[in-house]
């Protein structure tokens, strides 16, 4: 190994990850170390927001990352409003952009 | 994994241990060595709180110390925990999300913790589980004041920031400005910059001049001037700039941060015109030191006290007992002061509960760093010029998007007072992390003098049919 | 706070006590009797019973009778005060659909629902196979319902303050009553607060569940006692329920009398997304520790009406105490043993929906005017008279 990698958290802490696995975002493929909650395989992909809020639209990702602040809130395989901060990435994990409440098909 | 039903179901635990951090784990441990029966139960799927978080095993970290300070004393817990574990007198469950503590329909003297079980708290109910005591160690989250541009995606907490570099190997951004109060950002910014961000600048609101006012509290704890001197050490390594009396007052970008205006502060943390000064940045880590977490605490009618801060922190004695007989405390829920304070007082709670002293030294221990931590919390407690920050279009309320404008027109205009009636007249609050990030602003902006706390009969969200079923 | 006792703070026609929904109404209508008003409240705007409550303003609960003239009659004044306040009141016409499980139930609500059209209530009765029509979300095998379409609801804290605000009446909040000032031959001057007295020759108790406390400070007794109810709020969601739908034994358990804890499925969306859940009645005190039990029988509850929610979560839980008093009718009007005081209280669940008749009355009382309606049945003073003892 060069002493003069450069500096990264995997760097610091001397991490051999197990091999990645792909997940997605909106369809668009992206790479996961087993073990990372979603919002950091996000992060890991420069990717900061997966959410749209319910009143103006605006985008939202992860912010407290420690699941009390609830901002982080991704649609997973179907399933809306799960913490991204919490949930770890699984092999094929399909995230889409959770538009408001996430609920759209529930209204009548 | 959680522990399968029939190891809790039926029985009895002398002790029930909510929070696997530095209280709730010293607690655990010190008890199950005492000969008590423990079920530590956790949010998390490993032990250690936010404060010793780690990456997951599949991530292979060789050296996670190099993310942590005392890493060895919790790693010397974390071998005592999975010893007591291997003897059956600790059930560890993990990912175990307590939505409340109640008395014990059979017998009103033991009490009922209810939980709902996976990472997101929603693979189903925890059986109901009964102990004769119960030790609260929920810790704390990090206090936030708005500004504007604080909901733009790139702006995370600094505690937030920490916790995903400790856990996930992942960092917001390459150039990271790091801002807020509180000694944390010191140690959230020195881990940053060692893992690979840029940090331009880390901007204290607070005067670390104060430091110097207040002497005596701060030379009694040789270890955190040690702690203290290490970060600082850390930033110059890296080429941080440290201002104090400082704060970021607006964040630019359209859909994530492109840079943030810097600006100098009054004593009482009125921005300075004319001081703005705009530094390029793809993220900013903000926070405001740590808010105890109080629930389950206040719905069991456990008393509270201000803090000087602002905040509430948990009554407790000196065994640890808060004002509910058979529910006791420890760790930053009876008043942040850090991990090392932690260790003490769960070792502390645990020896009074077992009834097994000596227990004099460690509660002087324990006062000492109390003094420390009301010595530093005064350092950087918020002063009432942030408000100054907001425009009337600034969110103040994350989840249910409401403005600086709105609450101060429920507050001039319909007789709003306190927090609560701004949550029921504007929904600041209201959403779903149920006013814990806006819940020091909308307290401040609503001009109430004397705050109680949040009343959150639930601790967290749960799903219908889990209630149902439970 | 400096103690000011005796210090005069303001002097007008009627000092109403208490900020929520009904005070808010007798000052709007007192107010547009041509009377000036002060408001006071130990607390804020709403801090008592209205912001614990959904806001409902239902016809459809009430068996004929007083409180039923009493509902018919705010109805109609709800529909004017939502022309004349903003839209932020949220006030919706979404009516009630009330369902039975069986076909006795369903018989039962039939019979409740002719007797209500003789007094004036619309309603049309739902077989079975027209339910999900009116609410798709339902669950299948429900005998039938009777949908009532004057049932409305409003925010209620928002329309309790822009009510008080549309009152123009003074308004001291955090000032807490501490006396009932009474002159020469007992009449009632005002109240004591600790900014100072506040003066007038006519003092109304809107104090909800805590009308007791202050009718005690003037020397009389109003037997209000709490009457506990948790409600629980979903996290937001799309409109899934469009009106207030209940289960038939709802209407049997808001006119029990007993202590115990009753519960049925009261569920109702709100325009800001989440779903209420209610409702359940048991008389504990202002016991305020969470009753694992009550909230458990209203997720099943709720759950079993609307399948549908059985996957969403529960953000909150909170309580709320009912101002019952033992005939479940309200005191409202004048107190003979106390010239000057007037009561305006003793609502139980149904504060919001009757505020606005409580404040006609009131002002009608205060100005010596024809009352809307026959108000004996409300006299505040008709329990001693029940029981000398």
């Amino acid at each position: 190994m060069s002493r003069r990698r450069r500096r990264t958290p995997a760097a610091l802490v001397r991490a051999r990850p197990e091999p990645a696995f792909e997940i997605s975002l909106d369809g668009r493929p992206l790479p996961a170390l087993p073990g990372q909650s979603l919002a950091a395989a996000l992060w890991a992909a420069g990717v900061l927001s997966w959410r749209r809020t319910r009143g103006s639209g605006r985008p939202r990702g992860a912010f407290c990352g420690i699941g009390s602040c609830y901002d982080c809130l991704a649609t997973v395989n179907g399933t809306p409003n799960q913490r991204a901060c919490l949930i770890p990435a699984r092999p094929g994990d399909a995230v889409t952009t959770q538009e408001g409440h996430g609920h759209a098909g529930l209204a009548v | 994994m959680p522990v399968s039903p029939s190891d809790t179901r039926g029985t009895v635990h002398d002790l029930a241990v909510i929070g696997a951090g530095p209280a709730g784990l010293a607690a655990a441990v010190t008890a199950a060595e005492l000969g008590l029966t423990v079920a530590l139960l956790d949010a998390a799927p490993r032990p250690g709180g936010q404060f010793y978080r780690q990456p997951a095993p599949g991530l292979g970290a060789a050296r996670p110390r190099a993310l942590h300070h005392s890493w060895g004393a919790f790693t010397r817990r974390a071998a005592r925990l999975a010893a007591q574990r291997a003897a059956g007198r600790v059930h560890h469950l993990a990912e175990h999300h307590v939505w409340a503590v109640t008395r014990a329909t059979a017998d009103p003297e033991h009490w009922t913790v209810h939980a709902v079980t996976g990472p997101d708290g929603a693979h189903g109910p925890a059986p109901e589980l009964t102990a004769r005591h119960v030790l609260l160690a929920t810790g704390a989250y990090e206090r936030q004041l708005p500004f504007p541009g604080w909901t733009l995606p790139g702006v995370v907490g600094a505690a937030g920031a920490q916790a995903m570099l400790k856990a996930g190997l992942v960092l917001p951004g390459r150039r990271i400005v790091v801002a807020g109060s509180g000694p944390l950002l010191l140690a959230v910014a020195g881990s940053l910059a060692a893992a690979g961000a840029r940090v331009p600048v880390v901007a204290e609101a607070g005067d670390y001049g104060a430091y110097a006012r207040s002497p005596r509290a701060l030379a009694a704890q040789p270890r955190k001037l040690v702690e203290a001197a290490g970060h600082a050490a850390t930033l110059a390594r890296h080429g941080v700039r440290l201002r104090s009396r400082s704060a970021v007052t607006a964040v630019h970008g359209t859909d994530r941060v492109e840079a943030v205006t810097l600006t100098r502060l009054d004593h009482d943390w009125r921005p300075l015109p004319g001081t703005g000064v705009r530094i390029p940045c793809d993220a900013l880590a903000v926070g405001h030191g740590l808010v105890p977490q109080l629930e389950p605490a206040t719905g069991l009618g456990c008393a509270t006290r201000r803090t000087p801060d602002g905040g509430h922190a948990l009554v407790v004695d000196g065994r640890q007992r808060t004002t509910v007989g058979g529910i006791w405390a420890a760790g930053e829920t009876c008043g942040v002061a850090g991990a090392e304070l932690a260790f003490i007082e769960g070792e502390l709670a645990a020896r009074s509960i077992a009834g097994r002293g000596p227990v004099g030294a460690l509660r002087r221990r324990r006062d000492r760093l109390r003094r420390f931590a009301l010595a530093m919390a005064a350092v950087h407690a918020p002063r009432p010029g942030w408000s100054d920050w907001l425009r009337t279009d600034t969110e103040v309320c994350r989840c249910e998007e409401v403005t600086a404008g709105r609450i101060q027109d429920a507050v001039t205009g319909l007789g709003a007072r306190d927090g609560r009636t701004v949550k029921l007249l504007t929904r600041a609050g209201m959403g779903w992390c149920q006013g814990r990030m806006c819940g020091t602003a909308v307290t401040h902006l609503a001009g109430d003098p004397a705050p109680a706390p949040t009343r959150r009969p639930l601790a967290c969200p749960i799903v219908l049919d889990h209630l149902a079923d439970g | 706070m400096p103690t000011r006792n005796g210090h005069h703070l303001d002097t007008s026609d009627v000092v109403i006590v208490g900020a929520g929904a009904v005070g808010a109404a007798c000052a709007y209508y007192a107010a547009r009797s041509g009377l000036s008003v002060t408001v006071v409240d130990r607390g804020a705007v709403a801090g008592g019973t209205t912001g614990a409550g959904e806001g409902n303003l239902l016809v459809s609960d009430k068996e004929p009778g007083p409180e039923l003239d009493l509902a018919l009659l705010s109805a109609r004044l709800w529909r004017e005060l939502a022309a004349a306040l903003p839209p932020e009141i949220e006030y919706e016409t979404k009516g009630g659909l009330v369902v039975a499980g069986d076909e006795p139930g369903l018989a039962a609500l039939r019979t409740l629902s002719e007797a209500q059209t003789a007094a004036g209530v619309a309603s049309t009765c739902l077989p079975a196979d027209r339910l999900r029509d009116a609410e798709p979300h339902l669950a299948p095998g429900l005998a039938g319902g009777v949908l009532y379409p004057q049932d409305a609801q409003v925010q209620p804290a928002l329309a309790a303050a822009y009510l008080l605000r549309a009152s123009g009446a003074r308004l001291h909040l955090g000032a807490e009553v501490t006396a009932v000032l009474r002159g020469p031959g007992g009449a009632v001057r005002g109240v004591r607060t600790p900014r100072g007295d506040l003066l007038a020759p006519a003092v109304v108790n809107a104090t909800g569940t805590w009308a007791g406390e202050l009718a005690a400070l003037a020397g009389v007794t109003v037997p209000v006692l709490p009457r506990r109810g948790f409600v629980l709020v979903t996290e937001p969601l799309p409109r899934v329920v469009r009106r207030k739908v209940y289960a038939a034994d709802y209407v049997a358990d808001v006119a029990s009398d007993s202590a115990a804890l009753q519960t049925s499925a009261v569920v109702e969306g709100t325009p800001a997304g989440p779903v209420l859940i209610g409702a359940s009645r048991e008389r504990v005190g202002f016991d305020r520790t969470l009753s694992v039990e009550v909230i458990r029988r209203l997720a099943a509850r709720a759950a079993a009406l609307f399948p549908v929610l059985a996957g969403v979560r529960v953000m909150r839980a909170y309580q709320g105490f009912r101002p019952y008093l033992p005939d479940h009718l309200p005191a409202i009007g004048p107190d003979p043993r106390a010239p000057g005081l007037l009561h305006a209280c003793g609502h139980e669940g149904a504060g919001i929906g009757l505020a606005p008749a409580t404040g006609q009355l009131i002002a009608a009382a205060l100005t010596a005017t024809p009352a809307p309606l026959d108000a004996a049945p409300f006299r505040p003073d008709r329990f001693v008279e029940r029981s000398p003892a």
